[in-house]
């Protein structure tokens, strides 16, 4: 439990690093988690190369999900398109530190889940379990 | 009306009742229940009842000659007569069985809806329903043009009944009104607002789901045409509800589902209705959640729910007092004269999920989310809130737990 809202977590809920809008962009998504009511929209612009320069989020929602965001986003500045559709649960939990049961891991799951509909286009893509 | 109490309200012997409420959710941390607006625990008797019917008495109901058909199809009416008896309907046949609140109001809008409303018709509901008195009505508009107005909820968490007077001037064909808030916990003025709306020619659906289970309700005097409710919050099992309906209005309705039962003779192009209730009950129900349900309404008749509602006042008035003096804790809704043992809250800068997450570790059960009252919560500007719902056998110190709780979330968050 004291790991689950660790120092980190709540740090980066507190006083996220990529929290924002961009205007212009690549590509922009948005969506809810109907249970929890968490609102994430991911803005990101690539280079030419298809490499991620910049990703901000906005929205709102727990703890869990607005962190996970923040360092979701931390984590794609540089990467390629290939690599973030190679990503998945796995790296979340291992960019927020903790376990999670079914229902929170929804909330964790959620801009992830934006990100990779985002960049598929196709608004309803989801993420591997 | 249900029976007052025999004996005195002894707590301690009524949370021996529930093995649930015993239990250690990890070692050295006992459970504290505070979801009962979600759904109720269940207390022995009625766990004994349903596999008593399983290990004795299964048989399916109304058509074996055999013994144990009979019986089973005399426990099942049997509910039925005591269900109908504790909220005072005028009579057993006007008590259909459905799978919850949920199914009653969706059997109303398809059966007494489809028929009895045409484009234009205006139907009249809350700002303060949950998704199931909601969600039926918008499918209903959509599919016969109807037109949905909305009683609105004031800031303090009450109907603006004067603006109820006003839409009742537009002549609603129907009124859809839950008793009691889920979210709010306020208790709505029924009498006063079904006997306007009556006058003003509606027929009127109310949504029982939080009313029944903790106060007495009494159907001869609301004079509702539907009153809908489910077992499960009420100390009976899930999968298991009712829609009392008005007789005459019932009888003009057509079916809601066709099957077995809901027949007195079928051809093979046509068929004839059988009676009510069994019209609306086609396919085998859920034989021992009726069984269970009148196990749970016969255990509430010996507390009182009168007792239970006194109970349930005193504990929502001690939580209320001590939340409150809780700093940058906001609850919603009226104060304790016009509400039931129902309390959300939310703590600025702290998202309810994480109220309800740290409170978990301590043992406590809380929901966090809109609470399938997502307009409600859009209108206070809320994603979501925490709610913590008593029922009778909570006590003062679980109350002290939840506070103390609270307290460790803020300085996690701090």
């Amino acid at each position: 439990m004291e790991d689950f809202y660790r120092e980190l977590i709540i740090q980066r809920y507190k006083t996220p690093h990529f929290r924002g809008e961009l205007d212009p962009n690549d590509f922009s998504y948005a969506d809810d988690n109907p249970a929890c009511g968490d609102h994430i929209q991911i803005d990101v612009r690539l280079d030419e190369d298809g490499v991620v320069t910049e990703a901000l989020f906005s929205g709102e929602g727990c703890a869990i999900s607005q962190a996970s965001a923040d360092l979701l986003l931390e984590s794609i500045i540089g990467k390629s398109i290939a690599d973030i559709k190679a990503l998945g649960k796995e790296d979340v939990l291992d960019n927020l530190g903790i376990e999670l049961g079914p229902v929170r891991l929804k909330c964790a799951l959620l801009p992830l889940k934006v990100l990779k509909a985002g960049l598929y286009g196709l608004g309803d893509e989801e993420v591997d379990r | 009306m249900a029976p007052t109490a025999k004996t005195g309200f002894n707590l301690q012997q009524i949370r021996e009742d529930f093995p649930l409420l015993s239990r250690e959710l990890r070692p050295g941390v006992p459970l504290v229940y505070l979801d009962s607006a979600a759904t109720s625990q269940k207390p022995q008797v009625v766990i004994d009842v349903m596999s008593d019917y399983y290990q004795r008495m299964n048989a399916n109901i109304h058509r074996g000659i055999h013994q144990l058909a009979e019986e089973a199809t005399a426990a099942y009416e049997n509910a039925r007569e005591k269900i109908s008896s504790f909220i005072n309907a005028p009579s057993a046949q006007e008590l259909i069985f459905t799978r919850n609140t949920t199914e009653s109001i969706n059997l109303v809008a398809n059966s007494w809806g489809r028929t009895s409303l045409e484009e234009g018709d205006m139907v009249l509901l809350t700002e303060m329903e949950h998704h199931s008195n909601l969600v039926p009505w918008q499918l209903l508009a959509e599919q016969l043009s109807l037109q949905l107005e909305f009683i609105p909820v004031t800031p303090q968490g009450v109907l603006d009944l004067d603006v109820f007077e006003a839409l009742l001037k537009k002549e609603p064909k129907l009124l859809a009104i839950t008793h009691m808030s889920n979210v709010l916990g306020t208790i709505n003025p029924l009498e006063e607002i079904l006997s306007k709306a009556r006058a003003a020619g509606a027929v009127t659906v109310v949504d029982g789901a939080q009313s029944v289970p903790h106060f007495p309700v009494d159907l001869g005097n609301l004079e509702a045409d539907f009153y809908a409710f489910s077992a499960h919050k009420m100390v009976g099992p899930t999968g298991i509800g009712v829609l009392y309906g008005r007789r005459k209005l019932l009888e003009k309705m057509p079916p809601f589902l066709g099957g077995g039962e809901m027949i007195k003779r079928v051809e093979l192009r046509s068929f004839k209705t059988n009676d009510i209730p069994h019209k609306f009950e086609a396919g085998t129900p859920a034989i021992a959640e009726v069984i269970g349900f009148g196990a749970a309404v016969d255990y509430l008749s010996q507390i009182g729910m009168t007792e239970v509602e006194k109970q349930e006042r005193i504990l929502t008035g001690y939580a209320l007092e001590k939340l409150s003096q809780i700093s940058n804790l906001h609850i919603l809704g009226p104060g304790i004269e016009e509400k039931g043992g129902v309390i959300s809250f939310y703590i600025d800068g702290i998202h309810a999920h994480d109220v309800a997450q740290i409170l978990d570790s301590e043992g406590i059960a809380v929901r966090a989310g809109h609470h399938c009252a997502q307009p409600l919560h859009t209108k206070f500007d809320l994603p979501a809130t925490s709610r913590a719902s008593m029922y009778f056998y909570n006590t003062e110190n679980e109350i002290d737990r939840l506070v103390a709780g609270i307290h460790k979330t803020k300085a996690i968050f701090d």
